[in-house]
């Protein structure tokens, strides 16, 4: 992607936030979002942020998806959301993560 | 009375960076990554650091800087940013009854400063506190919005920098799922959000080789339908956490 596009994408994206990030305050509080619709966003970010996660940890060196159990990235993962879930720590996470994946690039 | 006015403002600013504070070591990271990420996938330095002030969200940012290293097309990487970031219109919504009594400058740069940490704290701190004036709400709000944009900012740079230095065949890509991981799953707190992970990682994995990463938005709508189901169907217990 070349160096306008990028910037095309930045711009549009970091203005189309700030219309969410306004939206009901410029409104002036007159309006709420219907109680159906807050309660659907509140799975948005569970739903998007696992929709990213789990296609990358099954890339495989290849580029397609791939399934096994020697795929690094997918054990990697693995063991990054079970410190992920027992620590509740960032940096636990990225390290236990990384740390596997480089431990097992070097013996694949 | 004005120098009581300003002293109540300045101790409501400083209440703001307090509640703050704890909150920002764990933004280094992701800001970090954010920046190692940007110069991985070739944005120059301008681009890279700069989307930190135009877009100023992490998990958007993520997600867009990696698409465009993927090589998506350009609607995609857009449209994926903006998804990420409806949540700030729930939030919006939530702080409209705080802050849309504010002088329109002060408004957009309240909008503008909006982060889950800020939103957060700030209804807590409102909730807490119905007497607050208008004033102290908009201190509160900046002295721990100030704070995060800083170290947001530092931290993509440093981030960036460090980036350029790092051989690719250290696979720091892999930070980007890492990162999410580290975000969502102590955010799963009940069953219905573990519906709507659950479902839209599998969607997303079963859809994956469709167009334009066409899947990632059907994975999101299947996600939110399993999780408003599962909420649906789960006897009501205490209520929102």
């Amino acid at each position: 992607m070349d160096n306008q596009t990028i910037w095309l994408a930045i711009i549009v994206i970091g203005i189309g936030t700030f219309v969410l990030r306004a939206s009901f305050i410029e409104l002036g509080g007159r309006f709420a979002l219907p109680s159906p619709v807050t309660r659907a966003l509140r799975f948005l970010p569970a739903a998007v942020l696992s929709a990213i996660i789990l296609p990358a940890l099954l890339r495989g060196e290849a580029g397609g998806l791939y399934y096994g159990l020697d795929n690094p990235r997918l054990i990697a993962g693995a063991a990054a959301a079970l410190v992920a879930w027992k620590t509740k720590s960032v940096l636990a996470t990225l390290a236990a993560g990384m740390s596997v994946l480089w431990a097992m690039q070097a013996v694949l | 009375m004005m120098s009581e006015m300003a002293k109540a403002g300045r101790q409501d600013w400083i209440d703001g960076a307090r509640a703050m504070l704890p909150l920002l070591p764990g933004a280094v990271p992701f800001g970090m990554i954010a920046g190692v990420v940007a110069s991985n996938a070739g944005l120059d330095a301008l681009a890279g650091i700069g989307q930190s002030i135009v877009v100023f969200a992490g998990a958007a940012q993520l997600a867009s800087t990696q698409l465009i290293a993927d090589a998506a097309p350009v609607f995609v990487v857009i449209l994926t940013g903006l998804v990420i970031n409806l949540r700030f219109a729930m939030y919006s919504a939530a702080l409209a009854g705080h802050l849309s009594a504010l002088p329109r400058w002060r408004r957009w740069l309240a909008a503008y400063l909006m982060t889950d940490q800020s939103y957060a704290l700030s209804v807590l701190r409102y909730t807490a506190r119905p007497q607050m004036s208008l004033a102290a709400k908009f201190a509160f709000y900046m002295g721990g919005a100030i704070p995060m944009w800083t170290v947001w900012l530092a931290a993509t740079a440093a981030g960036y920098f460090l980036g350029n230095r790092i051989p690719a065949s250290w696979s720091l890509d892999f930070f980007v799922p890492l990162s999410f991981l580290a975000l969502i799953v102590p955010s799963i707190a009940d069953r219905a959000n573990a519906a709507a992970a659950l479902t839209g990682g599998a969607a997303a994995v079963i859809a994956w080789s469709l167009p334009f990463n066409l899947g990632l938005f059907l994975a999101a709508v299947a996600g939110i339908a399993a999780g408003y189901a599962v909420e649906k169907l789960t006897p009501k217990q205490g209520e929102d956490a």
